[in-house]
């Protein structure tokens, strides 16, 4: 019905698709990307160690990894969205079975040259998977049983696999990545009231079936000063260290908290705690605003979208990452229980930012081809 | 198609509106966190800093330097001196093994001591400092030292620790320090306020005593460190202040004298300045090195110390209870005299031995001394003449005045925990201690020092400094204090009604020592500059039986634990007294013959420090 001057099957030249990239977007990535490449430079000590280098070599590898992406049609996208999933699925068993065991869980696969933790990407294509499963579902069918119950299967059978590793961190992230997908493809509220209400009322029974450290975390998390030296620690030094901050922070490498080792976990889950101590109240919120101009972008493309697939992947992208950053910074602020889960690119860690580059490259891949239509 | 178009439609607001309800919330979530950072790091800013500070700086006390002891002339007594000892922080040395065995060649360490080297590493962690040695030889420090090259991470170290110049001099007084322990912890505040691990306490003596005033105040270290307490670097340095010095009333000189009189003898002797109260000499043997405690004695010198016969480890002059013996008849006369039993016309016919109360009393002389007045009676110790005059006296009235004088009570009062009260019986005493009444048998024992009665040396010489300065009362004290303090409203207070009978006893005490017939006439110097009136004393440890007193074996035939205590007392110079003192001899047969001797030259001495003493008291007033 949109009659456009481009129509969706012409070819975008090279150049052309170039000029349709979102250069703020990529300029927020950027930015992101140096800023993490400090903070890790400021774990490793203020010298150019491990952690330092390895982190520079994945952000310049999935950053032109992601510019690649961008380049492929949107249309692709739409149509590896099953396989991709079920590759990931696959991926998965392979863990299950296969998988390197590291404190206590085994979430990681061996590619010789890289780790590969299969849950981080299953982040991303369940998103992609799900996106195209409600791309041609129309309205009303979308609340029937069929569609709810396939569409419960999707999200709960990752989940089921990531949950026996165990990560239920990672878990939680990609079931909340999945049900954003519904949300969005416009499930019934009611479902969402009613799935939240349940949960509040068995949440005691939950806890009860957690693991012993994931019934401590979350004790902890109620009341972090009872144990200062075991349990609570990490939320404990965690806070100190945003803290002592204050509003311009202690300085880049002059981190007292994160230089003496007080921090636990510092180059990963508790990156955010070392940035804030080092760069205060001004330098959180500057990264905060990134953060958010990169999520109003990505809402931007998605309305940009012609196709409803890109739409929808993008706005629950949107979402989802949003949700990552949320979940982190309210854990490394002691407004959230202990649970694993990176924050986007600035954590060290290969297989969470390749997904989240894969993301990126997919949103820019929709900027680029925006006026693409998929059948 | 229209009806695709219309669904696509639908779907679309369907999405605009979803976005619109999650973007809403984003924003709300975003206020939610950018206040929760706004309130931990602007609002609660400090408390975190003060944390965060707490979590990085730690302080590390350095052991004060202690005060020291000076005497009267300003010569130390007991100081500090520059321990050379080796520290290796184990983490610093490549090879550990290597280094340690090196070192146990270079030093000579035994297998023991070796060992409890390797014990001590093991229960610190790698970057706290070991203490391999922490009193070497300079010889050793240097050979060290010429190794250095070879012993990467060892650290010669000078530090401060106490040393003793006079050895076995001053032990009882002063006493020594050592390690502090749990005990020594937890009954002192001061020393857990700065306490460091190696601190050394007063363990004994007036290092006790003193340790709040000696104990000084610790050099304190700011370091930052790491989660695993290691130290990453210095902040700040904070010099502590050394504690007090503290002046001493004693002349190094006369200790000395002491000490060499009573050498290979169990016994005290004490020097004291009638008028002041000043203990010019207090001295207890045998006596033992108190350099051996500061590092912690080893188990052989330790044993030879307490199993010694002799009891280096008691302070005879304020924890000896020994029978006054004839030391008391000034006492007794001088009671018998205030409570007007006595004059000096008064006299008794001495046999030899009297009988009273169906008891037989013997006088020390067999052949008895015939009729003897109170001035003869002194003079030649007459048992007999004071068995009467105990018997007239009483009980009750002789330990009311030998009360007034000092006996039967701590001399220095809190001063040190140890001293002893001695004994000054009478017939409550007895009621209330041993539940029986007084007999009158034991009145008259009383009266020449013997029975209940139990007196330290340190109040023989209180008691004596009364009598010489003309029966006023006196505190003595050991440390010089600058600042004059509230005296005691009873210094200096008669304590008795009519000089006239000081005078009386103060000159029967003459005889004894410068007449013929005097008990202690031999030890006499005739010069006045040094003449002195003494009383001789031989406290008996057993009670003789007949047998024994018929074969009246000499001294040195007795054995030694049965022997008489030996005692005398004494004040000089006589025309214009300054000093008396007290000597004590365990075991030493006969006052007259070994414990007078030694006053001889104890005063000679006293006598010639005395101008010297006045000389720096005059100066140090002109000072002021």
């Amino acid at each position: 019905m949109y009659q456009h001057t481009r129509l969706s099957t012409n070819r975008l030249g090279f150049f052309q698709k170039f000029r349709n990239f979102d250069y703020i977007l990529l300029l927020c990535i950027l930015l992101l990307g140096f800023i993490s490449l400090a903070t890790m430079y400021s774990t490793d000590g203020g010298e150019v160690k491990f952690h330092t280098k390895s982190h520079f070599t994945k952000l310049v590898v999935f950053t032109l990894m992601m510019l690649i992406l961008s380049f492929i049609n949107i249309k692709y996208w739409f149509s590896i969205g099953y396989l991709a999933y079920v590759v990931v699925i696959g991926l998965l068993i392979w863990t299950y079975l296969f998988g390197i065991t590291s404190s206590g869980s085994q979430r990681w696969i061996n590619l010789y040259f890289i780790n590969l933790q299969p849950s981080e990407l299953m982040k991303i294509f369940i998103i992609v998977c799900l996106a195209k499963f409600f791309h041609r579902k129309k309205l009303e069918n979308v609340n029937s049983l069929y569609t709810i119950l396939t569409s419960l299967i999707i999200i709960l059978l990752p989940m089921g696999l990531v949950i026996v590793q165990p990560d239920l961190g990672t878990a939680v992230l990609i079931a909340i990545s999945g049900i954003v997908v519904l949300w969005f493809a416009g499930t019934n509220y009611k479902y969402f009231i009613y799935t939240f209400l349940g949960f509040i009322i068995s949440l005691p029974f939950i806890i009860a079936f957690l693991q012993p450290y994931q019934k401590l975390r979350v004790l902890t998390f109620l009341n972090p000063d009872k144990d200062p030296l075991g349990a609570g620690y990490q939320i404990i030094q965690s806070k100190i260290a945003v803290g002592s901050g204050g509003i311009f922070g202690k300085g880049f490498l002059k981190g007292t908290q994160s230089y003496l080792e007080f921090l636990p976990e510092k180059h990963t889950d508790f990156i955010f705690t070392l940035f804030s101590e080092e760069f205060g109240f001004i330098g959180s919120a500057l990264l905060l605003v990134i953060y958010a101009v990169i999520i109003y972008r990505i809402i931007a493309i998605g309305a940009g979208s012609r196709s409803y697939f890109a739409k929808i992947f993008c706005y629950s992208f949107g979402a989802a990452i949003f949700v990552y950053i949320t979940i982190n910074m309210s854990m490394v602020l002691g407004l959230l229980p202990i649970v694993g889960s990176p924050l986007p690119i600035m954590s060290y860690g290969g297989s969470s930012m390749l997904a989240t580059m894969i993301g990126f490259g997919i949103v820019m891949s929709a900027r680029v081809h925006n006026q693409q239509l998929i059948a | 198609m229209i009806n695709s178009s219309s669904d696509n439609v639908k779907k679309l607001n369907s999405i605009n509106r979803r976005m619109f309800i999650v973007g809403s919330l984003k924003f709300f979530i975003m206020i939610g966190i950018v206040s929760r950072l706004f309130f931990l790091q602007v609002k609660e800013n400090k408390k975190y800093l003060t944390l965060s500070d707490k979590n990085r700086i730690r302080e590390w006390k350095l052991a004060p330097v202690r005060g020291e002891f000076h005497d009267y002339f300003g010569n130390v007594i007991a100081g500090n001196f520059e321990a050379y000892q080796l520290h290796v922080i184990p983490e610093q040395v490549e090879d550990f093994r290597y280094v340690i065995y090196r070192l146990k060649d270079l030093l000579e360490l035994t297998d023991k001591e070796f060992n409890k080297v390797l014990k001590k590493k093991n229960q610190i962690k790698p970057w706290e400092t070991l203490i391999v040695s922490d009193n070497l030889s300079w010889q050793k420090f240097s050979k060290i030292n010429n190794h250095l090259y070879d012993l990467n991470g060892v650290k010669p170290v000078i530090s401060i620790s106490r040393n003793y110049p006079f050895k076995e001099n001053f032990t009882h007084l002063i006493g020594y320090v050592s390690q502090a322990n749990q005990d020594d912890i937890e009954s002192a505040q001061v020393i857990k306020k700065n306490f460091v691990p190696g601190l050394k306490v007063g363990k004994i003596g007036l290092e006790k005593t003193f340790e709040e005033k000696l104990i000084g105040t610790n050099d304190i270290e700011r370091y930052e460190v790491n989660a695993y307490g290691r130290r990453i670097s210095q902040l700040e340095y904070q010099k502590g202040e050394k504690g007090k010095t503290l002046k001493l009333t004693i002349d190094t000189e006369i200790q000395k004298l002491a000490n060499k009189l009573l050498k290979d003898k169990a016994g005290s002797i004490c020097v004291m300045d009638i008028y002041s109260g000043a203990v010019i000499a207090m001295h207890s043997s045998p006596s033992f090195d108190p350099n051996l405690f500061v590092f912690g004695i080893s188990q052989d010198d330790w044993q030879l110390i307490r199993n010694d016969p002799m009891k280096p480890l008691v302070n005879k002059t304020l924890q000896g209870n020994y029978s006054p013996g004839s030391t008391i008849k000034p006492i007794v006369a001088l009671s018998a005299l205030e409570n007007g039993i006595i004059n000096t016309n008064f006299t008794v016919r001495c046999t030899g031995k009297t009988e009273m109360y169906d008891q037989t009393y013997h006088c020390w002389k067999k052949k008895g001394h015939g009729y003897v007045s109170l001035r003869n009676a002194m003079k030649q110790s007459c048992d007999t003449y004071f068995y009467e005059i105990a018997r007239k006296l009483g009980v009750d009235k002789l330990s009311e005045t030998a009360k007034k004088f000092g006996l039967g009570e701590k001399v220095f009062g809190d001063l040190f925990d140890i001293e002893k009260k001695g004994l000054i019986p009478n017939t409550q005493w007895k009621k209330d201690a041993l539940g029986k009444g007084w007999l009158l048998g034991e009145t008259i024992i009383t009266g020449i020092g013997q029975g209940y009665i139990q007196t330290t040396p340190i109040q023989l010489c209180l008691m004596t400094a009364q009598i010489a300065n003309g029966g006023y009362k006196i505190y003595p004290h050991i440390v010089v204090d600058d600042k004059i303090k509230d005296q005691p409203i009873d210094k200096f207070t008669p304590l008795c009604k009519n000089s006239k009978h000081i005078k009386i006893v103060q000159d029967a005490i003459f005889g004894s020592t410068n007449e013929v017939m005097g008990t202690s006439y031999r030890s006499r110097i005739d010069n006045p500059k040094y003449q002195f009136a003494g009383k001789t004393g031989t406290a008996q440890v057993k009670k003789i039986t007949e047998e024994e007193r018929e074969l009246d074996l000499k001294t040195f035939e007795i054995p030694y634990e049965q022997r008489d205590h030996a005692l005398y007392i004494a004040f000089g110079p006589y025309k214009n007294p300054r000093y008396a003192l007290s000597i004590i001899v365990e075991h030493g047969g006969n006052g007259s013959t070994t414990a007078a001797p030694m006053a001889t030259k104890l005063f000679k001495l006293i006598i010639d420090r005395h101008k010297i003493r006045e000389t720096l008291r005059n100066k140090r007033y002109l000072e002021i």
